[in-house]
């Protein structure tokens, strides 16, 4: 095919291009300069090189929140995917069922983050809230406000309730594009629910999968709203996730430097991850 | 192996079924016998996939029933029928390779390691898959993957019956040919029943013994393709089978002889009925000669296919085809026809009268 050759054309281009460079660029550009430079104020900056970045990587604060931040991302994954999955498998494929369950399964994905961070807190208080004292009630001695088991459980449980359903509503419309045929095959070659499961429809979720993993990976390893409503990154420091801690440092300590130089080894390890990830699970697909 | 039975079988989609329309199949009786290889010709929508599905066992008819040897087994689920099915589209097990594909089937089935490697040889090879059966399936092109889809449906051999919905649909012409002749050799080897779903007349007429030819829910006419051909129960058969399809004519039957286009003609059998709903005079293109006298025609168009000429012409009565030797001489401008008294039919109602 001859393609025409137009140079013109990247005019068209020019109004994303200074979007993009208003909204992304240029203050990542500032990031940038912050992290490797020490502010007075008043635009007075001094360099210092790699210092902020080799102080953040060494410090064990850093460590810690890392070490939290991997924990809940990796524990809300393998609650929410599975479960996801599972409701996925057993919601209606037609009938009056499938706008009811569709709405309801919406429901928690439309709630803002404040107002969910917000709802949990009360739900959750341990003299008030409804899940607080019935589970004192029941003789369990819950306080998120004081515990941190407590406090892990509770942010963990607000974010399946909060989540779960993006990852049912990716997997329902993945399952629903499978042909009929190929169950009908399934049943006719005698496989058991299982095998249909494995070799039919978690194949074909494949890629809606993959998506629901990425989105699911970046918006809770970036989580920062409901647990900062919820628990203020308490009791302590043992919820006090990346992000938390990261606003903790530019804004509650305004050490600007450390805090550009960690928002930019966070940025990179956000981007590692869906790379490595997405071109894992996207290896095979290639050769096919 | 087993003969199958289907008794005053009719299969609605509806709940509820107010007219004829609302039936998917309409009283459907089929005696198929053991080791036959049949197929079931009829247009998109006429209900032939969902009778095969009945048979499978895909589906639960909404009245009737099903009988393999005799026995009732219309509630059956499709193991415990223990057939096999071949589908339009190629279904595979993308994350298999093409053995494990192949043997899927008879590892669900609880058979041994040995067993399994020899027969999915066996039929790797009849299919020419040999080279490829350390692939990944899902890498193989269309018609490839169909291959699998075949090889799962014929890899059992126990199989009371092997059933193909269309399974050539989306192989090349060449490869299709070459596959229809490998089902043929197949069926003459293993001797099963086979049932072959298709609206290519070609594809039907080549492969089955027995040809179910079926229009709007109903079966039409059933037998080999010769009885098809030569004498179509039914208009919608005339048309359907043959290129071009029969001429329909409307026509008025008096005195036992047939009036068309102010000629009397005779018919295959003598009409002793005198009074008749809607008729019609059925003729294939091949059973019409040009002659000195008999129905006034005009020559419109002549289109030669290489071995035949077709000839378009147009009488007081309606268009009649004619297909003659490409060696005949045409008449130009006008001429007279006449029609085979043997192959000449009167169609009552769209059914024929004998």
């Amino acid at each position: 095919m001859n393609k025409t050759i137009n140079q013109k054309a990247w005019f068209f281009v020019i109004p994303v291009f200074i979007l993009v460079a208003f909204n992304a660029a240029i203050p990542l550009m500032t990031v940038v300069n912050y992290s490797f430079q020490e502010t007075f104020g008043n635009n007075v900056f001094a360099w210092e090189g790699t210092r902020w970045f080799k102080q953040i990587l060494l410090s064990e604060r850093f460590h810690a929140a890392l070490g939290r931040q991997i924990a809940f991302t990796f524990i809300i994954l393998l609650i929410q995917i599975p479960l996801g999955i599972g409701i996925a498998l057993t919601m209606p494929k037609k009938g009056w069922g499938v706008p009811v369950c569709l709405i309801l399964m919406s429901m928690p994905l439309l709630i803002p983050w404040n107002v969910v961070g917000a709802m949990w807190n009360i739900f959750a208080l341990p003299d008030i809230g409804f899940l607080g004292h019935s589970l004192n009630g029941m003789g369990f001695d819950y306080n998120f406000t004081q515990q941190p088991g407590d406090a892990w459980f509770t942010t963990i449980l607000m974010d399946v309730w909060h989540w779960t359903s993006l990852v049912v509503l990716l997997s329902y419309a993945g399952l629903n594009s499978i042909q009929p045929a190929y169950y009908q095959a399934a049943e006719i070659d005698g496989a058991s629910r299982w095998a249909i499961f494995r070799y039919i429809e978690l194949p074909k979720m494949k890629k809606v999968l993959t998506l629901a993993i990425l989105l699911r990976f970046m918006d809770s390893f970036m989580i920062y709203t409901e647990p900062f409503v919820l628990t203020g990154g308490g009791p302590g420091n043992t919820t006090a996730f990346l992000s938390i801690d990261l606003v903790k440092m530019a804004l509650g300590q305004f050490d600007l430097g450390p805090a550009a130089a960690m928002s930019l080894i966070y940025f990179f390890i956000v981007l590692l991850v869906c790379w490595v990830f997405y071109n894992l699970m996207m290896k095979n697909e290639a050769q096919s | 192996m087993a003969k199958i039975t289907l008794k005053d079988l009719s299969h609605s989609y509806l709940e509820k079924q107010n007219s004829n329309a609302d039936w998917a199949l309409r009283d459907i009786n089929i005696h198929w016998k053991d080791g036959g290889a049949y197929a079931l010709l009829g247009p998109s929508g006429c209900g032939k996939t969902t009778l095969l599905n009945i048979v499978s066992g895909l589906l639960k008819p909404t009245k009737g029933n099903v009988l393999f040897d005799g026995k009732e087994i219309t509630t059956l689920n499709p193991v415990e029928r223990d057939i096999a099915q071949i589908f339009q589209f190629p279904v595979i097990y993308d994350t298999m390779t093409v053995y494990d594909n192949l043997a899927f089937p008879l590892k669900n089935r609880g058979l041994s390691e040995s067993e399994i490697a020899s027969k999915v040889k066996e039929i790797a090879e009849m299919l020419e898959l040999t080279s490829t059966l350390t692939n990944r399936a899902s890498g193989l092109t269309a018609d490839g993957k169909q291959k699998i889809s075949l090889g799962r449906g014929l890899v059992r051999s126990d199989v009371n019956v092997i059933m193909f919905d269309e399974p050539l649909t989306v192989i090349d012409p060449h490869l299709k040919w070459v596959l229809r002749s490998k089902l043929k050799e197949l069926h003459q080897k293993i001797n099963r029943t086979m049932i072959y779903v298709t609206h290519d007349q070609t594809e039907a007429l080549t492969f089955a013994d027995q040809v179910v030819v079926m229009h709007e829910g109903q079966i039409v006419q059933t037998g080999t393709p010769v009885e098809l051909f030569e004498k179509p129960k039914h208009t919608f058969v005339g048309h359907f089978i043959g290129s071009p399809g029969m001429n329909i004519l409307p026509c008025e039957i008096k005195n036992g002889e047939i009036n068309f286009s102010g000629q009397k003609i005779q018919s295959h059998k003598s009409l002793k009925k005198s009074k008749f709903n809607k008729t019609q005079l059925g003729i294939r293109p091949e059973f019409i000669n040009f002659s000195n006298n008999g129905v006034p025609v005009k020559i419109k168009r002549v289109s030669n296919t290489g071995r035949h000429k077709i000839i378009d012409t147009e009488s007081s009565g309606g268009n009649i085809k004619i297909l003659s030797n490409s060696s005949t001489e045409i008449p130009s401008g006008s001429a007279h026809v006449t029609f085979n008294q043997k192959y000449t039919y009167v169609y009552e109602d769209n059914w024929i009268i004998e």
